[in-house]
């Protein structure tokens, strides 16, 4: 297997797709010239502008636009530049796309993929930086996918084209050149990955907190400290079995995210855990995110902000008392 | 490449009989959920069109069955119009399992697939980007299909109408936008909104043929859809069809409509559609009795099927979600 970035691999599993389903078509603005990272860098030069079709600047039409193709049986993926923009078209993927199966009794289905990214550390402050993923993990009728490398962001975004209900996909803008070895097949959604195994501590990390916890669980190793990492991959549906077991073995718990703490993805993961294995549970569980601020621009305070394996590794410590 | 035969035929036979009933079906069906209403037979929030008849009717006179048709909020007459049975729309209203969404979607969110009639939307102008979408499909499809959207003259005050207006223009796809202005946003009439006196004026600026028509004259407006429609099958891209009309209930049923005059209401009224086709001396008096006797037993009929239906399985309540 070759080994490319995340940014490769996803526009490697696009491309895959488009050539193994006519019915498959990016949207999104500027997706024919590749887009500011260049996730779409490319096809259009395949498959033509019918295919990757490039929007003005409107993103809560061309959310409707993609939804209007989807239930004329079309597979459209659409790219929201920033996450912090799908404010803009959340009134059409949650008022339409989320809810036209349910409330059309099974006659309708959306095979629609929303590609985003948000993440910090880029300087580019509080409007293109965000992680607002727990808002969606609230939609029924959405499913919520947050690949944490390159090879997880081809496989997932390959079974999210081939899924007949709306998908988004949550990448980030700082693991795009990062590399990892990349297969070809479609992941199966809702099914998490034991990155790391680890017998005193379960620590649940989505997306750029995977490695950070993965650095942090290299650091405990050498106190002699071994924890477990878990991806959950999707967030919505959740793999809860997979962590509850974890947790049931460990009997401790951090939950890392780079997201605000308040009302976000590691409170249901908490929630859940107690509800299931709380017997099973020697501490608290301990959850790891930004502070409940806007992401500032300055370095001292954006790096202030981000959360990492730093507090990673703080929380471990303090739940095992060493 | 030409379509199925059976495609290129009208869903309704054309001509001032079949626009007459077809407006009487409408008419008698909403005056008797108005009653089911009252009854709390009928569930929610619902929304009738009585007095804007002649739009849905005349609308779908000029559509094909594999044209695809988006309703909004006020949905009941787009559904019967285009052939929906009224039993399953009723039922649908009544919440019961043999409703056209099985009881998921009420009176708000009616989706007949059947009959090419992919969804209302309970959020104003929701609907049209998806016909926008829809008509892509369709344009590269190339069987001179188009899509159909409804909205009311509150929606053009909405962003995402405008987005969309741009969009319908710049890939000049095959969509007829009909605007069903009513006068009335919600409680409040045009004027406190907009200066902007016509929908299609904005239209105008897009660059989409647009055209303004008496809402309350069937004929006119079944030749107007007629035109337009021809003209967005032939490859000349979107077209808007702004109906004036005027809804003779309130904004939803149990709204008193406190903000307009009687005199305005009598107006209307004299301008009722109904009564404006029977004045065409087209039809005779019988003609009119006997569609009105008919729509009504119809409507009793698509009362009875309704409340044979069973409810809905309380476990039904999270099948059809996502997966």
């Amino acid at each position: 297997m070759a080994e490319i970035t995340y940014l490769a691999a996803l526009t490697a599993a696009l491309a895959d797709e488009m050539r193994h389903d006519v019915r498959v078509v990016v949207i999104g603005e500027d997706v024919a010239e590749g887009g500011p990272f260049g996730a779409t860098k490319g096809l259009v030069g395949e498959f033509g502008e019918g295919r990757v079709r490039d929007t003005p600047i409107s993103e809560s039409a061309v959310m409707g636009v993609s939804i209007g193709m989807a239930l004329a049986g079309w597979r459209p993926v659409i790219e929201i530049m920033f996450i912090d923009f799908i404010t803009l078209a959340l009134d059409q993927l949650v008022n339409q796309a989320a809810k036209a199966r349910y409330m059309s009794g099974g006659q309708l289905r959306v095979p629609l993929v929303v590609r985003t990214q948000g993440g910090a550390g880029m300087r580019s402050g509080a409007q293109h930086s965000q992680s607002l993923e727990a808002w969606l993990v609230h939609v029924p009728g959405l499913a919520v996918v947050m690949p944490s490398n390159a090879a997880d962001a081809a496989s997932l975004l390959r079974a999210a084209i081939r899924a007949d209900d709306p998908v988004v996909i949550v990448e980030n803008k700082a693991l795009y050149n990062r590399r990892s070895e990349v297969g070809g097949e479609a992941a199966e959604l809702g099914h998490a990955r034991v990155r790391r195994p680890g017998r005193d501590v379960t620590i649940v990390a989505t997306s750029r907190l995977v490695d950070e916890s993965l650095s942090a669980a290299e650091a405990l190793a050498a106190d002699g400290i071994e924890v477990e990492v878990i991806d959950p991959c999707t967030l919505q549906p959740l793999d809860r079995d997979t962590i509850v077991a974890s947790v049931s073995r460990t009997g401790r718990c951090v939950v890392a995210h780079e997201a605000v703490t308040a009302g976000g993805f590691g409170a249901e993961v908490a929630a859940t855990i107690q509800e299931a294995a709380f017997d099973h549970l020697d501490a608290p569980i301990i959850r790891v995110g930004a502070p409940f601020a806007p992401v500032p621009v300055s370095p001292p305070l954006e790096d202030a902000f981000v959360p990492g394996a730093t507090q990673i590794a703080a929380a471990v410590h303090a739940l095992v008392g060493r | 490449m030409a379509g199925p035969a059976i495609a290129e035929r009208p869903i309704l036979a054309e001509g001032p009989g079949a626009l007459l009933r077809t407006m009487w079906l409408i008419r008698a069906f909403e005056e008797r959920v108005s009653q089911l209403v009252a009854a709390s037979e009928v569930h929610g929030l619902v929304h009738l069109g009585i007095g804007q008849e002649a739009v849905a009717a005349g609308v779908s006179a000029a559509l094909r069955t594999d044209d695809r048709v988006y309703s909004n909020h006020r949905a009941h007459g787009h559904f019967l119009a285009r052939g929906s049975p009224p039993g399953r729309v009723m039922a649908e209203l009544m919440g019961r399992d043999n409703g056209l969404c099985r009881g998921k979607g009420g009176s708000m969110h009616l989706v007949d697939v059947e009959r090419g009639l992919l969804g209302a939307t309970g959020v104003v102008g929701g609907t049209v980007p998806l016909a926008i979408g829809t008509a892509l499909v369709a344009q590269a499809e190339g069987r001179g299909a188009i899509a159909v959207v409804y909205f009311g003259d509150g929606a053009a005050q909405a962003g995402h109408f405008l987005e969309s207006l741009n969009l319908a223009s710049l890939w000049r796809v095959p969509v007829l936008l009909v605007c069903e202005n009513n006068g009335y946003a919600e409680f409040t009439p045009r004027s406190a909104h907009t200066r902007v006196e016509r929908v299609a004026d904005l239209a105008a600026a897009y660059g989409i043929e647009a055209r303004v028509v008496d809402g309350n004259d069937v004929l006119a407006v079944a030749e107007a859809a007629r035109d337009l429609a021809g003209r967005c099958r032939a490859g000349s891209g979107p077209a808007l069809l702004e109906c004036l009309t005027y809804r003779l209930r309130g904004h939803y049923e149990g709204d008193p409509a406190a903000y307009r005059d009687a005199t305005e209401l009598r107006e209307w009224r004299e301008r009722d559609p109904i009564a404006r086709l029977q004045a065409t001396g087209r039809l005779t008096a019988e003609d009119g009795s006997a569609a009105e006797r008919d729509a009504r037993a119809a409507v009793e009929a698509a009362v009875r099927f309704a409340r044979e239906g069973s409810w809905p399985d309380p476990g039904e309540v999270v099948t059809d979600v996502h997966g």
